[in-house]
């Protein structure tokens, strides 16, 4: 930590703020620093560091003082954190918050996370060395290694080793991972092919393919992740897995639509569903193309698509004259209302309110009045005073 | 006799057309799906080795999740496309991002009402860290946008804009055409825009830019500042920076709007 100088932490005019990161806690090798949590913020040039709640504490650092810097994991209690190790400070170095330090690293502990975004640009950064072309107006104390004495020297080198060797350890584990992932991807690529192949004769109804087969075909695609070519479906592109989600949600959902009027937006069922689940989570595409599977089901829920491309789960009790008639009975009552005052009125989202005005609208009941003080509906005098 | 007949017709027909592929050396359909079958269980198992060892990478390591779903996309494979997938089950890809969806839904449904549902990925990022807690696993920014792209097919109108060298977030049905997306990218400095700004930058008449500003007023994206020197000025709440905006919990959203 005694690398660091107080900084008014301003950017020079050929500097950029390239990120920020809030909860950055310092350390002085192993131990905290005497600091508070602050912001981290990276610039072309330097790593700055803020006291968040007194702003006047502000440090900073030239990134080429950066040997090289790598990734902590975070363990139980502890957050993530990256290592930075720093060549020692130049003599001239202006003074900062520490004098001295036994330890020639840093690190930056991330207590509210955003170390892979930070990593990341600081990795960019110091390999495009852009402090380089654009030097700031103060010569940026450069370091050099011949002042220090002949032990520090050694002792640097043997953590640059260090740190080398466990690089190419690293490199190691994730390209072998990639080595092994590519084998992967050949054989993969051999299923896709095949799959294609499958799926045109099955369109072109060559051979004499049944039922079973074309659902046992499309649940391999499942599996896959390969999307399914087949025009000729049997129950849209669901699968066994599908029809048994369907009754799942069937079940499932009947108490809270009943508590919403009826009605549900998908992202809403969709929230609903894997907070329950806690694991084994739905995608997105098995949600839809399980509530596809109600109606063949005969399951007393019907996914709905409104025509601004909205999709719901409604109950099919819940009868569109009801909506439309209750619509136009509360505009007519209170002389108009807008999407937010019927919400209020009916304790419904104001996205599925404005879409049972709209209904009603569509059928002819209400009109609109379309200002920048926003979208009314009246009863359409047109209609029932004609 | 008569169902013997027929059962003799069948089989003939079928060995007709049999030998008729076998002499095109086509391969029946039916065989191939068996031969899926087979190639099944054998990927089946060399992804379950593949986890085995490499599982941790997909968990930690971002930059592999990004190499990851570049080699599916290049083959052809969606590794996102079902919860019941071999690469969900097996490598725990879909929870992650299923989960994220989930989160991602819920911040942009909390703010809604103070940005009209346009939000910055930016903000979008610290807030989803920010909900995820300390002892949750790190998100990058490519993790979002991946699990944004796979909730567009639930219709709700997610999409994304590019503006300013990252992107907006737009989470409601709102139409958006080129002429909206370039006046946000002209806010984006100072998160407010006015009348001639957009005459000067872009050269439009006087209707166009009014017309373009009405809608984003509609829709409840912008805010009109009547009373600026000057011109009226247009702000956009989701251009806000976090240092000038107050966080709404979850519940006083509720409150505001059911």
């Amino acid at each position: 930590m005694d690398r660091f100088t107080w900084s008014n932490g301003l950017l020079e005019m050929n500097e950029t703020l390239v990120i920020q990161q809030r909860g950055v806690k310092l350390y002085d090798g192993e131990d905290k620093a005497k600091l508070d949590v602050g912001i981290a913020l990276l610039s072309t040039h330097q790593l700055i560091w803020r006291d968040l709640k007194n702003n006047e504490c502000c440090i900073a650092i030239p990134l080429s003082q950066i040997i090289y810097f790598e990734e902590q994991a975070a363990g139980i209690g502890k957050s993530a954190k990256i290592v930075i190790h720093l060549h020692s400070a130049p003599a001239n170095k202006e003074p900062g918050p520490y004098q001295q330090s036994k330890f020639s690293y840093i690190k930056l502990s991330f207590k509210e996370h955003g170390q892979i975004e930070f990593y990341r640009r600081l990795t960019e950064e110091l390999s495009q060395k852009r402090w380089e072309s654009t030097p700031m107006s103060q010569p940026i104390p450069t370091a050099t290694d011949s002042q220090t004495g002949r032990t520090r020297a050694v002792g640097i080198v043997g953590i640059e080793r260090k740190i080398e060797e466990r690089r190419k350890e690293t490199d190691k584990n994730i390209s072998e991972a990639f080595e092994d992932l590519s084998k992967l991807m050949v054989k993969a690529k051999e299923m896709v092919e095949l799959s294609r192949s499958i799926a045109n004769k099955i369109k072109d109804k060559q051979g004499d393919i049944t039922e079973d087969e074309t659902i046992r075909f499309k649940s391999y695609l499942l599996s896959m992740g390969i999307a399914n070519p087949v025009t000729r479906e049997t129950h849209g592109s669901g699968t066994h897995y599908h029809l048994q989600l369907a009754k799942q949600l069937g079940d499932m959902l009947l108490a809270p639509l009943e508590e919403r009027g009826g009605m549900m937006v998908l992202t809403e069922v969709y929230c609903l569903v894997n907070r329950a689940r806690g694991m084994e989570l739905l995608s997105p595409e098995d949600l839809v193309n399980a509530c596809k599977m109600f109606e063949s089901l005969k399951l007393p829920l019907r996914l709905r698509i409104f025509d601004s491309g909205v999709m719901v789960v409604q109950l099919q009790s819940h009868s569109e004259e009801e909506m439309i008639s209750s619509a136009l009975d509360n505009v007519t009552d209170k002389g108009s209302l807008t999407a937010e005052e019927f919400a209020k009125m009916l304790g419904l989202s104001v996205l599925l309110s404005k879409e049972r005005l709209l209904l009603a609208e569509k059928m002819g009941h209400l009109c609109r009045d379309d200002s920048v003080e926003g979208l009314r509906f009246y009863p359409n005098l047109f209609n029932s005073q004609a | 006799m008569h169902r013997r007949g027929v059962g003799a017709g069948a089989i003939a027909k079928k060995k007709l057309a049999e030998a008729k592929y076998k002499e095109r050396g086509t391969v029946l359909a039916e065989d191939q799906i068996v031969q899926m079958s087979k190639q099944l269980e054998t990927f089946k198992s060399n992804l379950e080795e593949f986890a085995s060892k490499h599982k941790q990478e997909i968990r930690k390591s971002s930059q592999f999740r990004v190499q990851f779903q570049d080699m599916c996309a290049t083959i052809g494979v969606d590794p996102l496309a079902s919860g019941k997938g071999f690469w969900s089950e097996m490598l725990g890809v879909g929870d992650f991002y299923y989960e994220l969806g989930v989160q991602i839904i819920e911040v942009c449904l909390a703010l809604k009402h103070r940005n009209g549902g346009l939000i910055t990925l930016d903000e979008l990022h610290h807030r989803v860290l920010k909900g995820r807690g300390k002892f949750a696993q790190d998100v990058s920014q490519d993790d979002l946008v991946r699990a944004i792209k796979k909730l567009k097919v639930m219709g709700n109108g997610f999409g994304m804009i590019p503006v300013g060298g990252s992107y907006l977030v737009q989470s409601v049905p709102a139409e958006l055409n080129m002429d909206h997306t370039v006046v946000l990218q002209l806010a984006e400095k100072k998160g407010y825009v006015s009348v001639s700004e957009i005459r000067e930058s872009l050269k439009w008449e006087r209707e166009r830019a009014c017309h373009v500003l009405d809608h984003l007023l509609k829709e409840g994206l912008a805010w009109l500042d009547s009373q600026a020197s000057g011109e009226p000025q247009y702000w956009l709440p989701a251009l806000f920076s976090e240092l000038t905006s107050r966080d709404v919990t979850p519940e006083e959203a509720n409150q505001i709007t059911p």
